[in-house]
């Protein structure tokens, strides 16, 4: 009876165990006495508080302050997005966006591995922000209206993306109107559903809509000639299209059923915050504008050009102290990823890790496309 | 055995052939039987044959083992794991040794299961060579326990307290400790793969074992407002479905928990996970506790037993074990839907399976290969599971006595 007895309190002995062990691990900011932040802006402040409470509850404490104490900047992202968001075989996350987290860690510790990856579901992106889970939320998510105003802040369009089309080369198919009275290949339940049947009543097209839960089953399904046609936002379409034994019997049509401007997030409340990620990401863009490379970024700093050294921080401001970061953090985080078009070749260049999608929308608007950053001064 | 019965000695043992004639060929409609169905799989294994040796391309499944074992989880940080995965060989071992039986055939099945691992025809660049050795000392590890387990003078009774230990260091070696050099903390996004879906199953059996059994007990009590209590929880948990829970305390739970309290991501699947399987467990612990009769309640009373007493060393005892195979059913099901932690982003296995096939355009259609081998892994250990329990229930006579 000893034995039982034992069992039963050892039970518990490890419940309890399990409690203490895990309740620690939260990436949540801990109540640790704040290092002195000199450069703090007065008037960020209370715009931060959201509780009237007189105490001041940790929700009041910035977020760069908790980043610092923390060591670490933590970013929801995917996992299982090709070029975005992804694990490598040695499961280390790479891709577009979680770059950007690394960026911003190199921006506040000098190092990009001060960055912690929480995997998310799309369903958390909301909630992740809502409860300041998560500092950031670099994960392929539509900048829209709605999401703005009750979910956080959405820093800068880091990807122009839009629902598109595939279908066989030898289909013949060029426009939506050929696609008329077509199968088309879909997930369902989500916006790529909604748009694909807003794009066919205002034409007064009609289409046959197979619908999979799974993106992979979409895929597997128009692979197999279950469907005309398959449609998802075009990064991803151009990922799987590299993805078939011989690519180029698929085409991605030169239709764009929806706007899809990808935009990193943070938690509202906290404008320090949100103008330092959207600094990092303008340095990103501004440094390929002036030709800033991971390669040249120390030569650069010999320039003759004042942008550029201002930007570098040898020579000038453009508000380094007000964000809360060193003078020259833009060196660290070029040095760290590179510039906005290094980061893009990197994975969806012409020898990118996960596929080759033409820049296109995503080009820097001196070269036709849409990226356009303000300037650093 | 009635009186009138005839006793018959078990009839000699027949040759191949009269077998042969006996079961498949005893009439002509048999015989053709036994030639279609013969047709059947040869075609269908060739088939099957074909597709696994030729057609199928198990590169992402190869090139991805570690992912699928441990997820992200840091490469130099990966002895912790090597370290559970050894105690739990040397655990075996030594409990193979001291029971014997079915516990041996585990412990030696477990052993000859890594030894496999260890000389599978694999690339170097995929399962290296230290990899194959550590692989390889497992079954060391559990000779040398199966010695001690066999030598060592071991009470029966501290081996359960040995697991259970176990259990929390693992843990404990999984999260490790902020500020702790020698054992630095490893963030629950960096669990994954085979390892956190163990981590989930075992967290939820070995939780929600004692709190179903208190349920049960509660909603089986005169206390009308713990019985009140125990009824509603029961109820409202097990009309809703996993999924929901699990959104539930995934999303939103968090929205109304103050500020400064933040719950971990995996702690919050498991304590879903755990509520949900303690009431079912409760229901059929109640199913136990309804099957013994009144007369032992009254026996033990007559004998001067407290309430406590009673419950503990003659109600429970005799409850627990006739709902065994309703317990190890339950327990298979809970450990299969762990995979219904993808929905709240953790990387359990199914979540890496996904995470491989996107993690290279060029596996995308390698879903067929990726899914069939998570189906493998899950099915090897869910039969482990119920050979067990056939194991167990044959042990303590269950169905018999």
């Amino acid at each position: 009876m000893k034995a039982k007895l034992s069992f039963l309190v050892s039970t518990v002995v490890v419940v309890a165990l399990l409690a203490a062990a895990c309740a620690p691990a939260t990436p949540a900011p801990a109540p640790q006495e704040q290092p002195t932040a000199a450069q703090e802006q007065p008037a960020a402040a209370p715009a931060a508080q959201e509780q009237p409470t007189a105490a001041p509850a940790p929700a009041a404490q910035k977020i760069l302050d908790a980043v610092k104490a923390r060591g670490k900047v933590v970013c929801g992202v995917h996992t299982s997005l090709p070029g975005f968001g992804y694990l490598d075989a040695n499961g280390k996350n790479m891709g577009f966006d979680i770059d950007l987290c690394r960026a911003v860690a190199a921006a506040v510790f000098g190092s990009p591995d001060a960055a912690e990856f929480v995997p998310i579901s799309a369903a958390e992106r909301g909630p992740a922000l809502q409860t300041r889970e998560v500092d950031m939320v670099p994960r392929n998510m539509t900048w829209t209206s709605t999401r703005d105003a009750q979910w956080g802040n959405f820093t800068h369009v880091m990807f122009y993306d839009g629902q598109g089309m595939m279908v066989r080369a030898d289909s013949g198919f060029k426009t939506l109107e050929d696609l008329n009275g077509a199968t088309i290949c879909v997930t369902t339940g989500t916006t790529t559903e909604q748009n694909l049947a807003d794009a066919f009543r205002e034409r007064g097209l009609t289409f046959t809509a197979v619908t999979f839960e799974d993106t992979s089953a979409v895929y597997s399904a128009y692979e197999g000639g279950r469907c005309d046609a398959a449609t998802s936002d075009k990064s991803q379409l151009a990922a799987v299209r590299s993805g078939f034994a011989n690519p180029n019997d698929h085409v991605i049509l030169e239709i764009t059923m929806s706007k899809e401007p990808l935009a990193p997030a943070v938690p509202a409340g906290d404008d320090q915050w949100f103008d330092l990620v959207k600094t990092v990401l303008w340095v990103l863009i501004n440094a390929e504008e002036m030709g800033v490379t991971s390669q040249n970024v120390e030569e650069m700093k010999n320039s003759p050009s004042l942008p550029v050294r201002r930007m570098l921080g040898v020579e000038g401001s453009f508000g380094q102290e007000d964000l809360g970061l060193s003078k020259d953090f833009a060196v660290n985080v070029i040095k760290a990823v590179g510039n906005y078009g290094e980061i893009y070749d990197r994975y969806m260049g012409p020898n990118g890790l996960s596929f080759t999608l033409d820049r296109g929308l995503n080009n820097l608007w001196t070269n036709g496309g849409l990226i356009y950053a303000p300037p650093l001064r | 055995m009635s009186v009138g019965e005839t006793v018959i000695g078990p009839p000699a043992r027949p040759t191949p052939a009269q077998w042969v004639r006996k079961n498949l060929f005893s009439s002509p409609f048999n015989s053709a039987l036994t030639v279609i169905s013969v047709l059947v799989i040869v075609l269908a294994a060739r088939g099957i044959g074909r597709w696994v040796f030729v057609t199928a391309d198990w590169s992402p499944v190869v090139q991805s083992l570690r992912l699928f074992a441990v997820g992200p989880y840091p490469a130099e940080q990966l002895w912790r794991i090597w370290f559970i995965v050894y105690m739990v060989s040397f655990l075996m071992g030594v409990s193979g040794g001291r029971f014997g039986g079915t516990v041996r055939t585990f412990a030696v099945a477990l052993a000859v299961a890594f030894g496999v691992l260890a000389v599978l025809p694999i690339s170097p660049d995929y399962l290296p060579l230290d990899t194959r050795l550590r692989l390889l000392l497992n079954p060391v590890m559990a000779v040398a326990g199966y010695v001690v387990g066999r030598r060592a003078p071991i009470q029966a009774r501290w081996l359960p307290l040995a697991w259970l230990s176990s259990f929390a260091l693992t843990i404990v070696m999984l999260g490790g400790f902020r500020n702790v050099a020698l054992l630095p903390y490893v963030e629950s996004g960096k669990w994954g793969g085979l390892t956190l879906t163990f981590l989930l199953a075992l967290v939820g059996i070995v939780a929600s074992f004692p709190i179903g059994v208190l349920l049960a007990l509660g909603r089986q009590s005169n206390l009308p407002v713990v019985k009140a209590l125990c009824i509603v929880f029961i109820e409202v948990v097990r009309g809703v479905p996993l999924v929901t829970i699990l959104f539930m305390v995934s999303i939103i739970l968090p929205l109304f928990l103050p500020d400064n309290i933040r719950i971990d991501r995996v702690l919050r699947a498991m304590l879903g996970m755990t509520l949900f399987a303690a009431a079912y467990m409760a229901e059929n612990v109640r199913g136990g506790l309804q099957s013994i009769p009144r007369g032992q309640y009254e026996a033990a009373k007559a004998l001067g037993l407290t309430g406590f007493q009673t419950t503990l060393l003659i109600v429970l005892p005799q409850a627990l074990r006739v709902v065994i195979p309703a317990i190890v059913g339950q327990f298979i099901a809970l450990f299969m839907d762990t995979t219904l932690a993808i929905i709240v982003g953790l990387l359990e296995l199914l979540a890496v399976g996904r995470a491989v096939l996107n993690s290279n355009p060029a596996w995308l259609f390698r879903d067929m290969e990726v899914y069939l081998f998570i189906a493998l892994i899950f099915w090897i250990f869910t039969f482990s599971m119920s050979f067990a329990s056939r194991r167990v229930e044959a042990a303590v006579g269950l169905g018999k006595r």
